[in-house]
C-alpha cells in the first residue's frame, strides 16, 4: 500500500498541468519553436537596437543618396542616405510594442470583460454589451483624433487607443464561447462543488475558450501593426526621423520602381514577423487542445 | 433466397495512430419479412459493418479488406459509386439514431416529404401532398393534415423518429437499416416505435435490420439477433436461443448485464435527511407568457441512507427537481431542508459548507469533466477547496478516491477524452465522494452507457453507497435500473407527483394509469417474463 502511493508522489512531483503538458506539446511542434524563436530573437534585438544599431537613426548621407545593399549598408540607404537596416531596427521597436503592446491590452480588457459577461448573464451581461455596441458604434479614426486632441501626441496614448478598440471584438468572441461553455455540466459540476464563480472562471472556463482567443489574438497583433501605419501615415502616429515598418513599407512603396529595397526589406521584416506570430498561434492552440493526438 | 447474404465481411481502419481492424470477418443474412438485429456495445463494429455495404464508411481512413454483400444478388461491395447510390436510395433505406440531426430545421415536415416524392416517383405536387400524407398516417402521426406544415422543432423526438420512418418508406425499401433507432426516445414512446417498425415490417413485407447496443430492446420484435463483440460475430440464434440457451460467455454477460432483480428493502428509517415541502421551480422563456412550470407543488422526504428513485420521461421534471434540491436550478417557492436547515436561503459560506455535504453525478460523462483538467486536478480540487486534506496527503487521498470507484492509479495523468464511458462517469463518482459528501443526486448515472459498464456503474453505486451511508437520489428514465438501486421509488409526470411508495409496491401494484404505462414499456419484458 506504502509503496503505491510512493509511486503517485513520484508522478506528481512532475507537476503534470495544463500549462506543462501543454509547453511539452508546444516544444515538439518544430514550426512553432522556430516562430517563436525568431520573434524572440526580433524582440532582443528591438531592445538592444540603441547599443547594436550599425548606424544612428538620424545620420543622414545626403552625397550617399539611395543606394542598394553594399558592404557598407548591408539592405542599402534610403534617399537621404540613412542606413536602411538601422531604420527597421528602430522601426521594430515601434512596431513590435505596438503589436504586442496593445493586443495585450486587447487581450486582457477583452477576455475579463467578455468572460463576466457571458458568465453572469441577465441584466449585468445586457449593459456590458451594449456599452461594448457603443463604442462599436463610435468612428474609430474620429475616436482616435480626440484622443490626440485632447492628450497630445503621444506613443504611449496611440497603444492605449488601438487596444482600446481592439478590445471590442475579442470581448464578443469571448462572451459567445463562454454562454456555450457555462450551460457544460462539468460547469455545473463546479458550481455544486461549491467554487466560486471566480475561480470557475479561470479554472473552468477561460482555459476551455482559449482557443479561438489565440487565434483570434495572432490575427490582432499584425492588423494592430498595420493600423498604426495607417494612423502614422495620416499624421497622427509616429512622427519622423522616428520610424516604424509601417512607415518604412508606405514611404519605400512611393519609390519602389527607382529603389525597390526600400519597400522588399522592411516588407520582409513585417512578413517574417507575421508568419512567426501565426506559426507560433498555431503552435499554441494545438498544444492548448488536449484532445489533439498526443503522440 | 435471402434478401441480404453478407460473406467474410472485414473492414479495418488506418490512421496515423495504426490500424485499426473494426469487423473481422463477420458473415449473416437478412431474411425478407424477417426483422435481423445486431447487438453489441460501441466500438463493437455492428454500425460498421452495415454502413460499409452501404459505401458510408468515410475512406480513408476505412478500408474493406474482403467481402461480398449479395442483396439482390448483386454484391453491394464490389458496385460503383453510382449504382450504389441508385440502390441506396431505392431499394435500402436507413434511420438513424437522432431523428433532429436528420431533418432540415427550415423545412417544414410536409415539404421535406414532397420533395422526395416528386423526385423519385415523379407525381405531381397535389398527388405528392396526399402520399405524403398517407405515409405520415401510416406512420401513426396523428391528423397528419393539420401537421403537415409545421416544423421539425415543434414534433417530440417520437414524433420527429416517426417523420424518419415515413421519408424512409417513401421509396418502398425492400430492406430498412434502423441503427440505434430508440435510443434517444423515452422508454414509453420507444415501445410505441419499436411497435411500429415491427408493424411496418409485416405490412409492407419488408426486411428489416436493426442496429442496437440494448438486447432487451431487441427482444420482442426480432426473428433473429446477431451478436457482435469487437468486431467479430460471437453468436447467432433466434431470440429464444440467445436468450434461454446462450452459448457464447459474451452473449451471457450481456444476459447478466440485463438490470434485473431488485434491491432487498433496508430498514425502513423514518429519519428523514432531506424534506421538500410544496417546492416550485418556474422557468420564465422571454417568449411566452405562461412560466414552464417544471417542478411544480412537490413534497417529499429523504430518509437516511435510503436510495430514493425518481422515475418520469424527459421533460418531466426529475432532472430539475434534483438540481433544485442542490440549489443547481432556481427555486421559485417552496422549501428544501437539509438536515434540519433551510437551504433555499443560504449564500456564501454556508451555501458552501452546504455543497460540500451534497454533490451531484451527472448523467453525461463525457459533458461533466472539464476537458483540460486531468483526472488528478479534476479530483484534487474538490479535495484543497474543502480542506478534506492537506498537500501533504494529497496524493495519497488521491490515490484512495481512485481506488474506491476502481480506477488504475496509473490513468493519474490522464485527460478525460483519453477514457472511455464507463471509466469517466467512475472519475465524476470520484469527484462527487471527494468531498464525503452525506447525499447524491444521481441524474440518469448510467444511461450514457454500454449495458454492461452500465451494470458495472450500478454495482459501484451500490456498493459505495453501502460503505459511505449515503443517501442517494437516483433519477432515471429507465424503470428497471430503478428497481435494482432503489429502495422507494417516485413517479413523476408534467412537474408533479404522481404516485410513490416503496420500490415493491410501486413494481408489483401500480395505482396510476400513468405508472402502469411506464412499466408496460419496459423492454423485453414480454421475453423476460416468457422464460
Amino acid at each position: 500500500m506504502t509503496t503505491d502511493v510512493s509511486i503517485v508522489l513520484t508522478d506528481a512531483e512532475q507537476g503534470s498541468s495544463l500549462w506543462h503538458d501543454a509547453w511539452i506539446r508546444l516544444s515538439k511542434n518544430k514550426m512553432a519553436v522556430g516562430g517563436g524563436a525568431i520573434l524572440l530573437t526580433f524582440i532582443v534585438v528591438a531592445l538592444l537596437t540603441p547599443w547594436i544599431a550599425p548606424y544612428s537613426y538620424e545620420a543622414q548621407n545626403l552625397d550617399l543618396g539611395a543606394s542598394p545593399p553594399s558592404a557598407a549598408h548591408w539592405l542599402g540607404t534610403d534617399i537621404f542616405g540613412r542606413d536602411v537596416l538601422t531604420q527597421i531596427m528602430y522601426g521594430g521597436r515601434v512596431s513590435l510594442a505596438v503589436g504586442f503592446i496593445a493586443t495585450g491590452v486587447a487581450l486582457i480588457i477583452g477576455v475579463t470583460w467578455g468572460a463576466v459577461a457571458g458568465y453572469v448573464g441577465g441584466r449585468v451581461d445586457a449593459i456590458m454589451m451594449r456599452l461594448v455596441d457603443i463604442l462599436y458604434a463610435l468612428p474609430f479614426m474620429i475616436f482616435i483624433v480626440l484622443l490626440m486632441v485632447v492628450f497630445g501626441r503621444n506613443v504611449l496614448l496611440l497603444f492605449l487607443a488601438i487596444g482600446a478598440v481592439e478590445w471590442l471584438t475579442m470581448a464578443r468572441i469571448m462572451r459567445s464561447q463562454v454562454q456555450s461553455l457555462r450551460q457544460q455540466e462539468f460547469v455545473e459540476a463546479a458550481v455544486s462543488l461549491g467554487l466560486s464563480p471566480i475561480t470557475i472562471i479561470r479554472r473552468h472556463v477561460v482555459p476551455n475558450a482559449l482557443g479561438p482567443i489565440i487565434v483570434y489574438t495572432t490575427l490582432t497583433i499584425p492588423s494592430v501593426m498595420l493600423l498604426e501605419a495607417f494612423l502614422s501615415f495620416l499624421g497622427l502616429g509616429i512622427q519622423p526621423p522616428q520610424t516604424s515598418w509601417g512607415l518604412l513599407i508606405s514611404y519605400g512603396a512611393e519609390t519602389m520602381e527607382e529603389y525597390p529595397w526600400l519597400l522588399i526589406f522592411p516588407g520582409l521584416a513585417l512578413t517574417i514577423t507575421l508568419f512567426s506570430l501565426n506559426f507560433l498561434g498555431d503552435g499554441l492552440r494545438d498544444a492548448l487542445d488536449v484532445r489533439g493526438s498526443k503522440d | 433466397m435471402s434478401l441480404l447474404r453478407v460473406d467474410n465481411l472485414s473492414v479495418s481502419f488506418h490512421t496515423r495512430n495504426g490500424s485499426h481492424q473494426a469487423v473481422k470477418d463477420v458473415s449473416f443474412t437478412v431474411e425478407p419479412r424477417e426483422i435481423t438485429a445486431i447487438i453489441g456495445e460501441s466500438g463493437s463494429g455492428k454500425s460498421v459493418s452495415c454502413y460499409a455495404m452501404l459505401g458510408l464508411v468515410p475512406s480513408p481512413p476505412g478500408r474493406i479488406d474482403s467481402g461480398t454483400a449479395l442483396f439482390e444478388g448483386a454484391d453491394l461491395l464490389a458496385l460503383g459509386e453510382r449504382e450504389l447510390r441508385a440502390i441506396r436510395g431505392r431499394d435500402i433505406a436507413m434511420i438513424f439514431q437522432d431523428p433532429m440531426t436528420c431533418l432540415n430545421p427550415f423545412m417544414t415536415i410536409g415539404q421535406q416529404l414532397i420533395e422526395p416524392l416528386q423526385l423519385h416517383k415523379g407525381l405531381s405536387k397535389k398527388a405528392a401532398k396526399d402520399r405524403a400524407i398517407e405515409l405520415l398516417d401510416e406512420v401513426g402521426i396523428r391528423s397528419p393534415a393539420d401537421t403537415f406544415d409545421s416544423y421539425p422543432h415543434e414534433f417530440s423526438g417520437g414524433m420527429r423518429q416517426r417523420v424518419m420512418i415515413a421519408m424512409a418508406l417513401i421509396n418502398e425499401p425492400k430492406l430498412l437499416i434502423a441503427d440505434e433507432p430508440t435510443t434517444a426516445l423515452d422508454v414509453t414512446i420507444q415501445a410505441q416505435i419499436l411497435r411500429l417498425i415491427a408493424d411496418l415490417q409485416k405490412h409492407r413485407d419488408i426486411g428489416v435490420l436493426f442496429i442496437s447496443h440494448d438486447l432487451a430492446v431487441v427482444a420482442d420484435i426480432a426473428d433473429q439477433i446477431i451478436v457482435m463483440e469487437q468486431g467479430v460475430m460471437v453468436e447467432q440464434g433466434s431470440p429464444d436461443a440467445i436468450f434461454n440457451h446462450a452459448q457464447h460467455p459474451y452473449t451471457q454477460k450481456l444476459l447478466a448485464a440485463i438490470p434485473s432483480g431488485q434491491r432487498e428493502t433496508s430498514r425502513v428509517d423514518p429519519d428523514p435527511l432531506i424534506k421538500v415541502s410544496n417546492l416550485k421551480t418556474w422557468f420564465y422563456p422571454s417568449n411566452a407568457k405562461d412560466p414552464v412550470k417544471a417542478v411544480d407543488d412537490v413534497s417529499l422526504e429523504i430518509n437516511r441512507g435510503e436510495v430514493l428513485g425518481l422515475v418520469g420521461e424527459s421533460g418531466s421534471g426529475k432532472s430539475t427537481l434534483g438540481r433544485s434540491l442542490l440549489r443547481l436550478a432556481p427555486i421559485t417557492g417552496g422549501s428544501v431542508t437539509f438536515d434540519g436547515t433551510d437551504v433555499t436561503a443560504l449564500e456564501g459560506t454556508a451555501l458552501k459548507e452546504f455543497r460540500r455535504r451534497m454533490q451531484m453525478i451527472f448523467q453525461d460523462p463525457f459533458a461533466s469533466l472539464n476537458p483540460r483538467m486531468t483526472v488528478y486536478d479534476t479530483l484534487a480540487e474538490p479535495l484543497l477547496l474543502h480542506k478534506i486534506c492537506d498537500r501533504k496527503n494529497l496524493d495519497a487521498t488521491i490515490a484512495t478516491l481512485m481506488d474506491d470507484v476502481g480506477l488504475a492509479r496509473a490513468f493519474i495523468r490522464k485527460y478525460p477524452h483519453e477514457f472511455s464511458g464507463g471509466q469517466r462517469q467512475r472519475i465524476a463518482i470520484g469527484r462527487a465522494l471527494a468531498t464525503k459528501p452525506e447525499f447524491i443526486v444521481a441524474d440518469e448515472p448510467v444511461s450514457a452507457l454500454d449495458v454492461t459498464i452500465q451494470a458495472q456503474i450500478l454495482e459501484l453505486l451500490a456498493s459505495l453507497g453501502r460503505e459511505h451511508g449515503l443517501t442517494m437520489l437516483f433519477v432515471s428514465h429507465d424503470m428497471a435500473v430503478i428497481r435494482q438501486i432503489a429502495d422507494r421509488v417516485m413517479v413523476m409526470y408534467q412537474g408533479k407527483l404522481v404516485e410513490q411508495g416503496t420500490a415493491q409496491a410501486v413494481f408489483e401494484n401500480p395505482q396510476q394509469a400513468y405508472t402502469q404505462a411506464l412499466l408496460a414499456s419496459i423492454p423485453g419484458a414480454e421475453t423476460a417474463s416468457a422464460t
